[in-house]
């Protein structure tokens, strides 16, 4: 039985729901912001922290949600690391192609987050996935000088 | 007193529903979310696809026989729906959209018409957004309190809060639910109306869950105003019912303006048409109402006698069946409860439990189901919802159950 959900809840999915690794509030931090799919309830805040170059250091979250969308601001905070709000942007939209069409042939850096790549067969269940990326957007969108 | 009035025969009954026999993804279909939204038996369909095709013409307008016909067909609906809720009479009917727009058409109606800034709305924690938002509008626009009467863990109104909110006489309407749409509660409903008129407020009973599952009679519990929805009785969407004592309804200033709700109209005035058309603008919901008319003559035929009987039975055996399931926790404990069970389940999210039984063919519902306040209260993001209607059958219960189990497996 569910043979066929383990394309949306493979292993990685699982751990990470359970067991997300950046689960926390960061002490500190340049900017954070919330999320929330009224639809469903869903809720996260992120935490971002960057390094002398711009580039995010560190990313935390808090979530209440789905396995889904813990497991993806999991694997968010850790993709997340090394990027500029630039190309976190396009990232951004990179992932949102692959949770909505199962693939994204010409994109780079989304190795770590193509256990996700089963949502694209949940429609219902893509804004689980994408929620934590555009609490992230906003944190770095409000943040000043990263415009 | 026939074999119906205690008896279903259920397998029977599901013939009459043409989407049952559907199959998901091979499976057959579950359908455990009846609460949301029912489906529709073959009588109801037939009545819309046959006035489309054979009886249809705009109404209370023409003076031909097409829309003398299809007038008498949409008023009968209002005949049926005054002796299905026990109504003094057919003018007490208004038909609306669906519930949110009968208690919305009370806000403004009654809310800004009738009642005086400085006075209260009395709501409860456990009620569905559309009976919360227009009156939090209506305290907005018009210096109403809100006040919210506070429920048990159990999941039932705090009868002594209750009578306390009421007691300094502000309070002018109550508006309540009759029953959870998510803890399956049914509220002390007579009780509500006598504790209210003692203490000189009028109330509304949000009928939308309650009138599906057992006979509802306005009189007998001396409500003021009761709205319900069609599309859970098993009538099509948008129609909905809002019913009114009349000496109310003729002192109620109209909701909407336009046409089919004046008696004449010039550019310096306007007068209204009798109750219930005052309350009636526009052309109505002609085919929803007439999918209405075979809804109710339908679960009629039915019984409300068997239709309780069978879902208490359902009910009795689901929380049998859920219960033990280890890691599931049924949320609302009511004495009282219709066919309505939410639940949790550790390590599991209420999204992903439902992703998984749909996958099974089973179809519940998963969120906050539209009250948002109610889950604050019992401390919870989200529940998955199993609901029943007069067609699920303890097989599906019990597919349910099973599934459940290896839902819990899944995450364990
Ligand atoms: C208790 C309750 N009240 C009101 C409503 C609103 O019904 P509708 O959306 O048809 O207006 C619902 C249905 O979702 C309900 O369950």
């Amino acid at each position: 039985m569910f043979e066929d959900v383990r394309d949306l809840y493979q292993e990685v999915i699982l751990d990470r729901g359970r067991h997300p690794r950046h689960a926390q509030r960061l002490d500190a931090f340049d900017a954070t912001a919330k999320g929330d799919n009224p639809m469903c309830g869903d809720r996260v805040q992120v935490w971002v922290k960057h390094n002398d170059q711009g580039a995010v250091s560190d990313v935390g979250f808090e979530a209440r949600g789905c396995a889904i969308s813990i497991a993806s601001a999991d694997l968010m905070a850790e993709a997340a690391i090394g990027h500029t709000a630039t190309t976190l942007r396009k990232l951004s939209a990179d992932f949102a192609q692959l949770v909505t069409s199962g693939d994204c042939p010409d994109c780079a850096g989304l190795e770590t987050l193509q256990p996700l790549s089963g949502v694209s067969e949940f429609p219902s269940r893509v804004k689980c996935a994408t929620l934590p990326w555009h609490a992230l957007l906003s944190a770095i969108d409000a943040e000043p000088g990263h415009g | 007193m026939n074999d119906r009035m205690t008896h279903l025969d259920v397998a029977l009954l599901r013939r009459d529903f043409p989407i049952l026999s559907e199959t998901i993804r091979g499976k057959p279909l579950v359908f455990l979310d009846s609460a949301a939204s029912a489906q529709k038996p073959r009588a109801v369909i037939d009545a819309m696809v046959g006035a489309m095709e054979h009886q249809y013409a705009n109404i209370h307008r023409g003076l031909h026989w097409m829309s003398e016909r299809t007038t008498e067909a949409y008023e009968g609906t209002r005949d049926l729906t005054a002796t299905l809720l026990g109504a003094n009479s057919r003018e007490e009917i208004v038909f609306t959209r669906n519930s949110t727009e009968a208690i919305n058409l009370v806000a403004h109606s009654y809310g800004r018409g009738i009642l005086k800034p400085g006075q209260a709305v009395l709501i409860s924690e456990m009620e569905h957004h559309s009976n919360i938002v227009p009156w939090q509008m209506l305290r907005d626009a018009h210096g109403i309190e809100l006040r919210v009467c506070p429920i048990t863990d159990a999941g039932e109104l705090d009868m002594a809060a209750y009578e306390g909110l009421l007691e300094d006489r502000k309070v002018g309407l109550v508006a309540i639910t009759h029953m959870s749409n998510v803890l399956g509660t049914y509220t002390p409903a007579a009780r509500l109306c006598a504790l209210a008129h003692e203490y000189g407020a009028k109330i509304l009973l949000d009928g939308s869950q309650a009138v599906v599952h057992r006979r509802v009679d306005v009189k007998s519990l001396d409500a003021d105003f009761y709205v319900f929805t069609g599309h859970k009785l098993y009538g099509p969407t948008g129609i909905g019912v809002l019913w009114a004592r009349a000496e109310l309804l003729e002192a109620m200033p109209p909701f909407l303006g336009g046409g089919d709700m004046i008696s004449s109209v010039s550019f310096e005035h306007s007068s209204w048409a009798r109750i219930p058309h005052k309350f009636e603008a526009g052309t109505p919901a002609i085919l929803e109402g007439i999918g209405l008319s075979a809804a109710i003559k339908y679960v009629n035929a039915v019984g409300f006698d068997a239709i309780a009987a069978h879902e208490q039975a359902l009910v009795e055996h689901a929380l049998a069946r859920l219960s033990p399931i280890q890691g599931l926790s049924i949320i609302g404990h009511a004495q009282d409860r219709g066919g309505v069970i939410s639940f949790t389940m550790e390590g599991a999210h209420a999204h992903d439990i439902a992703t998984l039984l749909d996958r099974a063919g089973i179809a519940v519902r998963a969120g906050h189901h539209c009250a948002e306040p109610l889950m604050r209260r019992m401390g919870l993001d989200s529940t998955a919802r199993a609901s029943f209607a007069l067609y699920t059958t303890q097989e599906e219960i019990d597919i349910l159950a099973d599934t459940l189990i290896r839902v819990r497996e899944f995450f364990a």
